[in-house]
């Protein structure tokens, strides 16, 4: 209850501190490039109510708005309402995070482990510098590597295994979520090499293996189900990272996804998109971390819901 | 330990498993998102199709909404020129065509479209006049916003309507009959026939409008087609599908079956990469992707905007650039070939010596040819003299610092650096450069907050008016408030003048005000360069009207 009113309130600063925010950007949303008679503007302004006071006018108007849901009408896009926006392109973005989460969390574990089993060897080694690789080069960099390796791919076969951009068929998901999930396993990857290492050293293992215990269980139950918990909760702050990257790749790949209305809002002023995708996203990541939260209260029984 | 080598071996065998769990796990879950989410197509179209007649392009922005009285975007412009027809429209060489009218009398304060009794709409029904008397008045109703009702003000009534000081039904447009559209003009206008081409005079039917509540231009379903194509699907971010329009009175014409706008991008690698790919069958390139076009052999074309780009300056008094001798000592130190071959660098762009682009037409040939245009030189040594006179009449020792406005764009910021360098290096003037984004760009030159600002200039119709009245006193694009009265009598003249030989006289004495009076300092009419699919013929490149023109374009069956 407490974290839900958090929560709660954690929005709201977001949602003023956009609205703040943007009314100090220098800049006007109506400006446009054949300047137009004084007495247009005036009307423009009062079709979206910028002709009245910021504050409060403006801002109760718009806190009103949020609370039913409404965010208005776009500025550049002139007749479509931000919720269609919304609705239309968050489930594409919705699609490339979970299937990049996915592939991130299951990568993590798997090479987490690998690196762990073979300490200090080959598999470790090689495996550890392209982690430092994946997490400290920049996603757009990957992107456009990924890019033009599939081109040459498809040159090398002769017809098209993966298409280099765009929407519309399965295959098209493909490169792009692994791309965005890339840092994001690199990251867990780590975490899980140094959770496996406490893991394999535990006493419970030992216990478990002089029990007679067979090793798939052991392996399974034991030590790859206690040290995937860390992962669990690092999962909150990898969706916001996720969230965020899906910007860029989005860009590259030609993708319908939110981010890229987002990039453009912000880059033409358009005052409701903005407010709309950030309070948006905002929720959305607040509502994540929640969720993260109890499901580790559901797998870890030493957590307690309060 | 003796035991974990055999661990090892076992381990790695459930990591095996886990992998193999984990990858059809991965292509389960791309199933079924993909199926949610309705991915259903299961090939990717080629760039060029010669059997079924369609073309895959990549576009650089989706058209933000398709509602012809409010569109301002060129790739919103291109989209509707291929959807929609006005009374007239552009043809295969840049000239002017019938489109829905007929025949057309334009006379000194009336014009009469006949229009022709085939044109229908994409449902089928007749294209009408009155069509063209809601679509007119929507674009001049001040409660719709228009940027563009500017460029109706030809017509009667038209600005006193937008600004609200007569009701909209006033407009001097009517329809006689179904086929027979009068205009009352305010002024005389030779150029109304290529007003007419203009999107904001499109036809726009009143009941399907009204069915679309405030949704028209919005989707696919929420627009009513009279041009060659009409849009199939309209996927927002994604996809944008032409399919030709069989309802369109020439459909002869029309060879193309569909252009499949199937990719929104305007990062060049990507485009390079559809186009290399096979996937895509035009791709624009920049300074980078030139040279991986170049290194493939792959033919390049260049092909002119038709804008032109210079530095406004402002003439307001307490402002040092309102001295005239500063102004030319300023525009005397620039050397535009080493600005455009040496800085900017990009394949396509041409240094600019006056205000008038090079492609627009004079009375018989190019305008150029009728109006030369003044010299320009880099001179140093007399920009130096004109300084000294400056801070004489201005009574200072040092120009004080000027402000330099630009917008946050690469070529700009080169620019904007190199003239910094230039005024530094050869005047010894403090220039600081203020970089805004695009709007507050706008905003500060709107305000007169800049001493030099970076602009440029697109033509709207294809007359040199559009440029021509650019620094008359009343203009709302005349941010540096440049104000001479000699010029402000030529720009009328250009503007009600019917005869082509005195226009032109006129637009000879506007550009010689400008350069004499350093109203504004050209710089260069900007380009771009692309590689097309060699099997794609007939598209047309234009610097006014919808571009790229793909309504001429076919496939042919052989390299």
């Amino acid at each position: 209850m407490k974290r839900l009113l958090q929560g709660v309130v954690t929005i709201w600063f977001i949602a003023t501190s956009t609205f703040v925010a943007m009314h100090n950007v220098p800049g006007n949303p109506l400006l446009d490039e054949k300047a137009v008679s004084p007495e247009i503007r005036r009307n423009l302004e009062a079709r979206y109510g910028l002709d009245r006071p910021v504050f409060p006018d403006q801002y109760l108007t718009y806190m009103r708005n949020i609370l039913r849901g409404d965010f208005g009408i776009s500025f550049t896009q002139r007749n479509r309402r931000v919720n269609d926006i919304l609705r239309e392109h968050f489930p594409v973005s919705a699609i490339l995070g979970i299937l990049a989460i996915v592939f991130a969390g299951f990568g993590g574990i798997l090479f987490g482990s690998l690196t762990a089993v073979y300490r200090n060897r080959l598999p470790d080694v090689v495996i550890m510098v392209l982690v430092v690789v994946g997490i400290s080069v920049p996603g757009f960099v990957f992107a456009a590597l990924a890019q033009l390796g599939i081109v040459g791919l498809n040159e090398v076969l002769g017809w098209t295994v993966l298409p280099v951009a765009g929407w519309g068929t399965l295959r098209h998901l493909i490169i792009p979520s692994l791309v965005l999930g890339l840092g994001t396993m690199a990251f867990l990857t780590r975490l899980m090499r140094s959770s496996m290492l406490d893991v394999l050293g535990a006493d419970y293992i030992r216990t478990a293996r002089s029990k007679g215990l067979p090793p798939t269980r052991i392996f399974f139950r034991h030590q790859l189900a206690n040290a995937s918990l860390p992962v669990l909760t690092v999962l909150g702050p990898a969706i916001a990272a996720i969230t965020t990257g899906g910007f860029v790749v989005e860009l590259i790949f030609a993708i319908p996804g939110l981010g890229r209305y987002f990039v453009e809002a912000v880059q033409q002023l358009d005052y409701t998109v903005i407010m709309g995708t950030t309070v948006f996203y905002g929720t959305f990541l607040v509502v994540m971390v929640l969720v993260v939260d109890l499901a580790y209260a559901l797998v870890d029984p030493r957590v307690r819901l309060e | 330990m003796p035991e974990s080598n055999q661990s090892h071996r076992s381990v790695g065998r459930y990591l095996v498993q886990l992998a193999v769990v984990g990858v059809f796990g991965f292509a389960g879950l791309v199933w079924v998102l993909g199926w949610l989410a309705g991915l259903t197509e299961s090939t990717l179209a080629d760039a060029v199709d010669a059997d079924a007649q369609t073309v895959t392009i990549v576009v650089a922005e989706e058209p933000p909404q398709l509602d012809s009285s409010l569109s301002t975007d060129t790739s919103s412009f291109m989209v509707l020129g291929h959807v929609m027809e006005g009374l007239l429209r552009y043809g295969k060489d840049g000239g002017l065509e019938p489109g829905v009218a007929e025949r057309w009398e334009i006379g000194e304060d009336r014009a009469t479209f006949w229009l022709r009794r085939d044109a229908r709409w994409s449902d089928g029904r007749p294209v009408t006049a009155h069509d063209f008397v809601f679509g007119w008045r929507r674009t001049i109703d001040p409660a719709n916003g228009s940027s563009y009702a500017f460029i109706l003000y030809a017509i009667e009534n038209a600005e006193q309507i937008n600004l609200g000081k007569l009701p909209v039904e006033t407009l001097g447009v009517r329809a006689v009959d179904d086929f027979q559209l009068d205009v009352s003009l305010q002024r005389p206008v030779a150029y109304f026939d290529k007003l007419v081409a203009f999107p904001s005079y499109y036809p726009i039917r009143e009941d399907f409008f009204a069915s679309t509540r405030g949704r028209y231009g919005a989707d696919a379903d929420t627009l009513l087609y009279n041009g060659p194509f009409e849009i199939s699907k309209w996927i927002h971010g994604a996809r944008l599908r032409l399919e030709k329009n069989p309802h369109y009175w020439d459909k002869a014409r029309i060879r193309l079956q569909a252009i499949d706008a199937a990719y929104f991008t305007r990062d060049p690698s990507t485009q390079l990469n559809l186009y290399r790919e096979g996937r895509a069958a035009v791709a624009s390139l920049n300074v980078e992707t030139v040279e991986t076009a170049l290194r493939k052999r792959w033919p390049i074309s260049r092909f002119a905007s038709g804008a032109v780009f210079y530095l406004e300056l402002n003439h307001r008094p307490e402002r040092p650039t309102s001295n005239l001798h500063l102004r030319r000592a300023l525009s005397l130190v620039i050397d535009r070939d080493e600005l455009v071959y040496n800085v900017i660098r990009t394949a396509g762009f041409v240094p600019a010596p006056s205000l008038f682009p090079i492609w627009l037409q004079g009375a018989n040939g190019p305008l150029r040819n009728e109006i030369p245009v003044p010299p320009m030189k880099v001179d140093v040594d007399l920009a130096r003299h004109h300084l000294e006179l400056a801070k004489r009449e201005l009574g200072v020792d040092e120009i004080p610092r000027l402000m330099m406005l630009v917008t946050d764009s690469p070529t700009t910021a080169k620019e904007a650096e190199y003239l910094q360098n230039i005024f530094q290096t050869r005047l010894g003037l403090d220039v600081a450069i203020d970089k805004q984004i695009f709007k507050q760009r706008l905003a500060k030159a709107a305000a007169g907050d800049f001493d030099i600002v970076v602009s440029g200039w697109g033509p709207d119709y294809d007359d040199p008016l559009t440029f021509g009245d650019l620094f008359a006193s009343w203009n709302q694009n005349n941010h540096g408030k440049f104000s001479n009265a000699e010029l402000d009598r030529w720009v009328a003249t250009a503007q009600t003048s019917l005869d082509p030989g005195h226009r032109v006289f006129a637009f000879g004495q506007i550009q010689r005000i400008l350069a004499e009076e350093v109203a504004l300092i050209p710089t260069y009419e900007p380009g771009s360069v692309y590689v097309r699919h060699p099997l794609l013929q007939g598209v047309v490149r234009r610097a006014v009207g919808p571009d790229p023109d793909y309504t001429n374009a076919y496939i042919t069956g052989e390299s």
